[in-house]
């Protein structure tokens, strides 16, 4: 079952080229992505998460603005009483931010020189060790 | 009333059907524990369907927008097809919608077609239904008109709008045939283009073809041309679920018959008989037709349809 | 140099045979192909025989002069260097303007000012969609009394002032104007740029309000309004930065950037102005990226293809009509996180790149462009490699030095046409507006983005530091510039003493006439400068004609 991620574009911020490509390279290896577009409140991706039902989501994200996006975006994923969607980070993140991240229940953040076959690996892992359905994922990959 | 609910409980119920682990029925059933309700108006099932590129997840926007000002709420299932090749998808329909993000009363869900056979995902319509036991009063189903897709979409619909744009191609001929047999209202989006009013003028003839009343509409979805129009319209039609429930039961009968064909066509493939004809077929004994007939006479029945 | 066509195929064919095959088969090449970073193939060997259909006179000619190949002007940096323009712009007004007195201290010589991302999308400093955003990657300019400010001690009429600024470019033309004027300053002697490219938003930055169509009317009005009052000043600077950055290759860089040119061009004309009478202060921005010969002749290329463009699509008779002026800035793609240092070095070739071809205005990237937004000691290093290379490398003493390169001259004359292919593609789909809709234009980025991705992933092609010559140090720390996390509540209240000060009710009534106004087709800058006098912020202007002129919403495309 493929697994389903979120990509998602935080604030006013207009780069999108990583996102975009990582969505085309996510689906290249069979993963069914929903992309949010650009402009997005930590609001409307938590509600697309929960819509959507992802598996992950990655919020790619270069403004600077990540210690204001991602506190946002886990206290609301708690306040609706999701605690089995997997947060992911990318883009332009200091280095000293992301113990701090981890903290706050962001799983892992893939800085944006990561090649792709790091970043599918890694979310085929996290999955894995991670998500939801772990059981049914787990028989399906050992038959 | 829709809460968040809903929106978390539904999107689980969707993901467990999607993927196999639950049933239909007991996913049904979960909702209704988890305390849900259908408030299920007559005729409130949309399908919209129509060729890449014709607008309608603007369409459906507008739409979303009409519906919420009568207080109505509304689940959008957008479907958009998975690679052939990587069996993966890219689902971006939800970025026309956002308007509604943060509208509770809104639930929008991308589906990955993941080749039903091109036709209609079962995920789909089993999403339509559960969609509809948690409570909303309006679903659209938005699909991308290719394959079998546009017709399987009557099984799940009440109600069918397909939608095309100006020059689109050949305009009308980008509209296959068969559609004017399921389609409720056709719109031609984008009207302002050149080429939209001969696109509606082509697409009446053909309606009146077909000896059905078929209104042809015009919008420009990206500024709301047309859209109280188009609402107007689905309302008046919303109403007549007897020729709806029939249509819905012949095509759904004939799907199943078709599939149930499929698969024993399939199963002869494979049996003893089936695999000496192709033996036979590989060693240049005989031709493909001939080898066609041979299989088909093992199935039983006619060689030859008609 | 007289070299028969016939003798020389011959020669080369004897080469190939009699030197080079044996050279190969004992030491082969490690690759079949070499290809340009935008993936062009490069021919192992140019010669005179590439170049034929190049006639020196028609093609390539000289400085100052028809096609301009060779640069706009007759002297170029004999007379005096390119513009070093470093961009500068963070937190509140006051910290920006120390920021560009520093840069002008150190020898910069035009200034050009970065915004941060709630200005650049028409919100005010208290919209809630600013949270987190006031003062973070640019500086916050809510009114002209943020302007003031940013540009305090500066001699307006002195030194040329970009603004990197779009969708509401306008507004902050007119604060600019208003801030000249309230400082003594004659608008009739003010030169600078508002990058006011609306259309490359839709394609690549994405930095957008209203749709396409109302949002060039937006920059016709200042293209007219500018071409009337401002003798000296830019009011647009048609962009290839952007869309290059996004992904795509060199020649969709200049062919959707020129059609982006023409499409402008086309639409005041509409308005019935005179090419000749607002063309000559069309000036564009190209991004220099890291293969070197690629950009030098993109940038011959690109001045090739836009004066044919104005003499025989627009009829031109002006030679400042054909003459395409730029600003450009060393590739921020290219520069690298891991071992940040090493951007000293693609950044200086870059540099290299744009002045041998001819640039008229640079900003060098720090080397910290990958980690956060210029530190002081960043921009420094950046800036001396300008200086460096004016006063030590050379290139400045004769004009074009590249040229006749047959190298150069064939990359130029292929990227020439394949501008051309672009324009018959996009003339034959309906024109840049309809292409735009269509979504054409970022597709065809998309495509790119991807390729270049997936050529990155094959090994095809490399940051060094990054996907090779990669040592498991850890990364080397720098000091980045430090974000100021106050800056936001000092914006905030800065914003709120200009409301408290300010006449209400004539601001009201100055929203009211830009309303009226843009209902019609008159120019829309004198009811906005009325508004920005009375201190209407950028928002309130913006938010006035939400109804107006709609909301724009993208389809992505991948």
């Amino acid at each position: 079952m493929p697994i389903k991620v979120l990509v998602a574009k935080p604030g006013l911020d207009g780069h999108d080229r990583g996102a975009k490509v990582l969505a085309r390279s996510l689906r290249d290896a069979g993963m069914e992505v929903v992309y949010t577009g650009l402009h997005q409140t930590p609001e409307m991706i938590v509600n697309a998460a929960i819509q959507e039902d992802v598996d992950v989501v990655g919020v790619s994200i270069l403004s600077g603005a990540h210690m204001t996006v991602f506190p946002k975006i886990m206290e609301l994923l708690k306040e609706r009483e999701v605690d089995d969607i997997v947060v992911l980070g990318g883009g332009v993140i200091q280095e000293d931010d992301i113990p701090k991240l981890k903290a706050i229940g962001v799983r892992e953040v893939f800085n944006a020189e990561a090649s792709t076959q790091e970043l599918i690996d890694g979310i085929e892992r996290i999955v894995r060790e991670y998500g939801r359905d772990r059981a049914r994922r787990e028989a399906a990959a050992s038959r | 009333m829709i809460t968040h609910r809903v929106h978390r409980d539904l999107a689980r119920a969707i993901s467990g059907v999607e993927n196999g682990i639950v049933e239909l029925p007991a996913a049904l059933a979960a909702l209704a524990a988890q305390g849900h309700r259908a408030t299920r108006k007559r005729g409130a099932i949309l399908g919209i369907t129509g060729p890449p590129g014709a607008g309608k997840s603007t369409l459906v926007d507008r739409l979303i927008e009409g519906f919420r000002a009568e207080g109505e709420s509304v689940a959008v299932i957008a479907v958009d097809p998975s690679s052939p090749f990587t069996q993966g998808a890219v689902l971006g329909d939800r970025v026309r919608m956002q308007r509604h993000a943060g509208d509770p009363e809104v639930y929008i869900r991308s589906m990955a077609s993941r080749n039903a056979g091109g036709g209609l995902a079962p995920a789909t319509r089993d999403a339509v239904r559960l969609a509809e036991a948690a409570g909303f009063d309006v679903i659209i189903v938005e699909t991308v008109g290719v394959g079998q897709v546009e017709l399987e979409i009557v099984a799940v619909a009440d109600l069918i709008v397909v939608v095309t744009v100006p020059a689109l191609g050949d305009g009308v001929q980008a509209i296959k045939a068969g559609l004017t047999e399921i389609a409720d209202i056709f719109v031609v989006n984008m009207a302002d283009r050149p080429g939209g009013n001969r696109t509606a003028i082509d697409l009446k003839h053909m309606v009146r073809e077909s000896h059905r009343e078929i209104p042809v509409l015009q919008t420009i979805a990206q500024d709301g041309t047309g859209v109280s129009e188009l609402l107007t319209a689905i309302v008046a039609k919303r109403g007549d679920e007897d020729s709806n429930a029939v249509r819905a039961v012949r095509f759904e009968v004939v799907r199943r018959v078709r599939d149930r064909a499929v698969a024993q066509a399939l199963a002869a493939l494979q049996s003893p008989d089936a695999a000496a004809v192709l033996e036979r077929l590989r060693g240049h004994e005989i031709t493909r037709n001939d080898a066609i007939d041979a299989v088909l006479t093992i199935l039983g029945g006619p060689v030859h349809a008609h | 140099m007289q070299t028969s066509e016939k003798t020389l195929a011959d020669e080369l064919r004897e080469w190939e045979h009699g030197t080079l095959q044996p050279f190969t088969a004992r030491r082969p090449e490690s690759r079949e192909v070499f290809r340009t970073l935008s993936g062009t193939a490069l021919e192992r060997l140019y010669t005179p025989g590439h170049v034929t259909g190049v006639d020196y006179v028609r093609d390539t000619g000289f400085p100052g002069q028809f096609p301009y190949t060779r640069g706009p002007y007759p002297t170029m940096y004999r007379a005096q260097p390119w513009t070093m323009r470093q961009i500068a712009g963070f937190g509140t007004a006051d910290d920006t303007n120390a920021r560009f007195r520093y840069l002008i201290s150190q020898g910069q010589t035009g200034i050009s000012t970065d915004f941060d991302m709630p200005t650049l999308m028409g919100y005010d400093s208290d919209d809630p969609r600013s949270e987190g955003e006031v003062g973070r990657e640019g500086v916050a300019i809510d009114t002209v009394d943020d302007m003031l400010d940013l540009y305090a001690g500066i001699d307006l009429e002195q030194i040329s002032v970009s603004m990197t600024i779009n969708p509401s470019a306008w507004i902050l033309l007119a604060m600019y104007l208003v801030t000249a004027e309230e400082r003594g300053f004659d608008w009739k002697k003010l030169s600078g740029t508002i990058q006011n490219d609306i259309i490359k938003e839709y394609v690549s930055q994405k930095e957008w309000v209203y749709p396409p169509r109302p949002a060039m009317r937006i920059v016709r009005d200042t293209i007219t309004f500018s071409a009337q009052h401002l003798p000296r000043y830019n009011p647009v600077n048609v962009s290839g930065y952007h869309t290059r950055e996004a992904g795509s290759t060199a020649i969709q860089e200049v062919a959707f950037t020129l059609a982006a040119g023409i499409a402008y061009v086309e639409e005041v004309v509409k308005a019935g102005i005179d090419v000749d009478d607002f063309a000559p202060r069309l000036s564009f921005f190209f991004v220099s990226q890291i293969d070197f010969l690629e950009e030098v002749a993109k940038f011959r290329a690109a001045r090739r293809v836009w004066a044919r463009v104005m003499k025989e699509r627009f009829g031109a008779q002006k030679p400042e009509s054909m003459r395409l002026r730029f600003h450009c800035q060393t590739a921020g793609a290219s520069c690298t996180a891991r071992e940040p240092l090493n951007n000293i070095a693609r950044t200086a070739i870059e540099a290299l790149a744009a002045v041998c071809g001819g640039a008229q205005s640079l900003h060098t990237n720090g080397y910290d462009e990958a980690l956060s937004i210029p530190s002081e000691a960043a921009m420094k290093i950046a800036l001396r490699t300008q200086q460096i290379i004016a006063e030590e490398v050379g290139v400045r003493g004769t004009i074009d030095p590249l040229a006749g390169s047959y190298a150069i001259e064939r990359l130029t004359a292929d990227i020439e046409q394949g501008c051309f292919d672009y324009f018959a593609e996009i003339d034959k789909r309906g024109g840049v507006v309809k292409c735009l809709e269509d979504n054409y234009f970022q597709l065809e980025l998309a495509d790119a983005a991807y390729d270049f991705h997936r050529r990155k992933d094959r090994g095809e092609l490399h940051f060094v530091g990054v996907t090779k010559y990669r040592d498991d140090s850890p990364n080397p720390a720098v000091e980045l510039h430090h974000v100021d996390e106050a800056a936001a509540q000092r914006q905030l209240a800065r914003l709120a003493k200009t409301k408290a000060n300010r006449d209400d009710a004539a601001v009201r009534r100055a929203l009211d006439e830009i309303v009226r106004v843009a209902k019609t087709d008159e120019n829309l800058m004198p009811a906005t400068l009325a508004a920005v006098k009375a201190r209407a912020s950028g928002g309130e202007i913006i938010n006035a004609l939400r109804p107006v002129f709609g909301t724009y919403v993208e389809t992505p495309v991948f």
